[in-house]
């Protein structure tokens, strides 16, 4: 097996909130290889955005721990300056809202432009063209005209095509894609990822994907880890875990999940809410909302394990022995999603 | 773009002509020039002379509408104490007060938002609240108070520098540091939760994510979005700018035009206060105009949609 390309290794963040820290991350431990797609998915607040900031070191007032290995070298452990080099470099980051995620007094054309500078050290008539040549690459009509243009004077999916374009300025290795389609309405949102797919196909980099949207990351993703109140709970590749969620929680997310071709149900939802970070049980974080909860979940949270006949899948629930011999009956008649994309 | 400017200042135009007729009137009901200038034991024919001479026999509606007519011609009055028109009067001491003010004003902008700026990158460290702590100080204290403080100290105590006067540059020194500690502390404050403000904008987080150096991050991207909020204060100081000396040239005796307007309110000197009054409200609303122009420079959502499609 070749080394990942990026590995998080337990990866602890922490917030100050004036009288004491609260911790956010609780170690998490993430890889991606070169040229996949990595879903990330959990409810809001479940740490899925900070794990990739707190990598990148763009968290600034929390206290970050552990390892980022990003092709060998320490993210954490690098000078401001090298970490420069790495993000927008090497590692490029588009987000949620993409109107408030760029500059509004700076045309879309400077922006890029800055980027390529930095990057790719083109300059002036140099980076106009390269810019241009970008705009036109993720699919913006009238390219040469927008560079002109602001922010506010482009709609919503314009504009994350603009960040697209300005994330690939620096031909990265690997995209993080921050809930990219989650500000933009539903046909611009598959739009928008059916040019991260192509763009992914062309350049060959990888992709984190960040959303709460379990359709999103069906469609998209090669693996997925989901998180859950700071932690991995699962971790697998999409097909097998879409077709046989291994962790409760997994199940429950997916249970809720209307079926379109089924008929009419009530929609099963997880009973209960998502603990606050600082009023985390000692035990599993899903223990109180879980149907399979025994003593053994109360007294140490769960760390990730190999499942017994499945060596690529990841789950942290301390009884998943007995819940997975359980649930292999149910996996004979797998309910297997077709992958859009394949 | 020019309609816009032109309507601007036919707004302004209004807003002057209220302030000179309410100083008009508010002037001439609260005391009679006749008696002030000539003393309360001069002969009745006179003050009937002095009267008829300055035209203040007649009723104040005609003398309102013969003003206008003047202002029209350009001819602003003359001053009663010394007959020589009103505009000399105050246009030989608008230097002096600039000689305070523009000093004043370059002092409060480089301290101001150098230790705005400074705060918010340093926000909730001890250097934040020193400058904070101070800046409360700085604009709680009334300049009366820091003048005479400043005077005390400096003049009194240290005899570093003159207590008052305008012989030399050294007489401006206390002036314009007292004026601008606490311009300063206005800026600070403002400049400090602008920049706050804009460091919390998901746009700062690409800066960084596109590997620019934090150097780089405030000054291509956080200082131009922070200069928005405070050009509106900045602009407040310019029209202050030949208003704004009044106190301070009564404490430190500058002969500039706050204590031309102070004298000729006592003496109702009447042309002489209008014409300071024209002067000022002519000078607010050029920096306002000024401050809204810039505002379209800086902030390209503001421009005005016919210039933007006329491009």
């Amino acid at each position: 097996m070749t080394t990942p390309l990026m590995q998080l290794r337990g990866l602890t963040v922490d917030f100050d909130t004036g009288p004491r820290f609260v911790r956010a991350l609780h170690g998490i431990d993430m890889e991606i290889r070169r040229g996949e797609t990595l879903g990330v998915v959990g409810e809001s607040g479940c740490g899925k955005s900070i794990t990739w900031l707190a990598a990148l070191g763009l968290l600034g007032g929390a206290r970050v721990s552990g390892q980022v290995l990003f092709d060998g070298d320490d993210l954490l452990g690098m000078g401001p300056r090298a970490l420069s080099k790495v993000r927008g470099g090497r590692v490029a980051l588009i987000f949620q809202d993409p109107a408030s995620a760029l500059n509004p007094v700076q045309r879309v054309g400077r922006q890029i432009g800055e980027a390529l500078a930095l990057h790719r050290g083109l300059r002036g008539d140099a980076a106009r063209t390269e810019a241009r040549r970008l705009l036109d690459r993720v699919g913006m009509s009238n390219a040469a005209q927008r560079l002109n243009e602001y922010p506010h004077e482009l709609s919503g999916g314009m504009n994350q095509r603009v960040m697209i374009a300005m994330a690939l300025a620096g031909e990265p290795d690997l995209l993080i894609a921050d809930e990219p389609t989650t500000a933009l309405d539903a046909t611009i949102q598959a739009q928008i990822l059916d040019l991260l797919g192509n763009l992914q196909r062309e350049t060959g980099m990888a992709l984190a994907l960040i959303s709460h949207d379990l359709g999103v990351i069906a469609d998209m993703a090669d693996r997925v880890a989901v998180m859950y109140a700071g932690r991995v709970i699962e971790e697998a590749p999409a097909a097998d875990l879409f077709a046989t969620p291994g962790h409760p929680y997994t199940r429950g997310l997916l249970a809720a999940l209307p079926d379109l071709d089924g008929p009419r149900a009530r929609l099963a939802a997880i009973p209960g809410s998502v603990p606050a970070p600082n009023g985390l049980p000692p035990g599993c974080a899903f223990a109180r909302r879980c149907a399979h909860v025994d003593g053994v979940c109360e007294t140490a949270p769960p760390t990730l394990r190999v499942l017994p006949d499945a060596p690529a899948r990841h789950v942290a629930c301390a009884r998943m022995d007995a819940l997975w011999c359980g649930q292999n009956s149910v996996a004979a008649a797998p309910q297997t999603r077709e992958r859009a994309n394949a | 773009m020019l309609l816009y400017t032109l309507s601007r200042l036919a707004r302004a135009l209004v807003t002057v002509v209220l302030i000179v007729t309410l100083a008009f009137i508010i002037l001439r009901m609260t005391g009679d020039p006749s008696i002030i200038i000539l003393g309360p034991d001069a002969p009745e024919q006179a003050y009937e002379a002095f009267r008829r001479n300055w035209g203040l026999d007649q009723p104040l509606i005609v003398q309102y509408f013969k003003y206008f007519g003047a202002i029209a011609e350009g001819d602003l009055g003359r001053s009663m104490r010394d007959g020589r028109p009103a505009l000399d009067v105050v246009m030989d001491r608008v230097p002096m007060t600039l000689a305070l003010t523009l000093p004043a004003l370059v002092f409060n902008l480089i301290l101001g938002l150098g230790a705005g700026v400074f705060a918010a990158l340093n926000r909730n460290t001890w250097i934040d609240r020193a400058i904070m702590t101070v800046s409360v100080v700085g604009f709680t204290v009334p300049s009366f108070v820091m003048g005479l403080v400043l005077a005390m100290v400096f003049a009194v105590q240290l005899k570093w520098l003159p207590s008052g006067g305008s012989g030399s540059w050294a007489h401006a020194i206390l002036p314009v540091i007292s004026m601008g500690m606490i311009g300063a502390a206005v800026i600070a404050r403002f400049t400090r939760s602008a920049m706050l403000e804009v460091l919390g904008q998901p746009y700062i987080r690409t800066a960084s994510a596109k590997g620019l150096s934090w150097g780089a991050v405030v000054l291509r991207h956080a200082l131009p979005n922070a200069a928005i909020p405070v050009l509106t204060i900045i602009g407040f100081m310019v029209g202050s700018l030949v208003a704004g000396a009044v106190v301070i040239e009564s404490i430190f005796s500058w002969p500039g035009l706050g204590r031309l307007l102070v004298g000729a309110v006592a003496n109702r000197d009447l042309a002489v206060v209008q014409t300071i009054l024209i002067l000022i409200g002519f000078t607010m609303v050029f920096a306002n105009l000024m401050v809204d122009l810039a505002y379209g420079w800086v902030d390209p959502r503001l421009r005005i949609r016919t210039l933007s499609t006329a491009k």
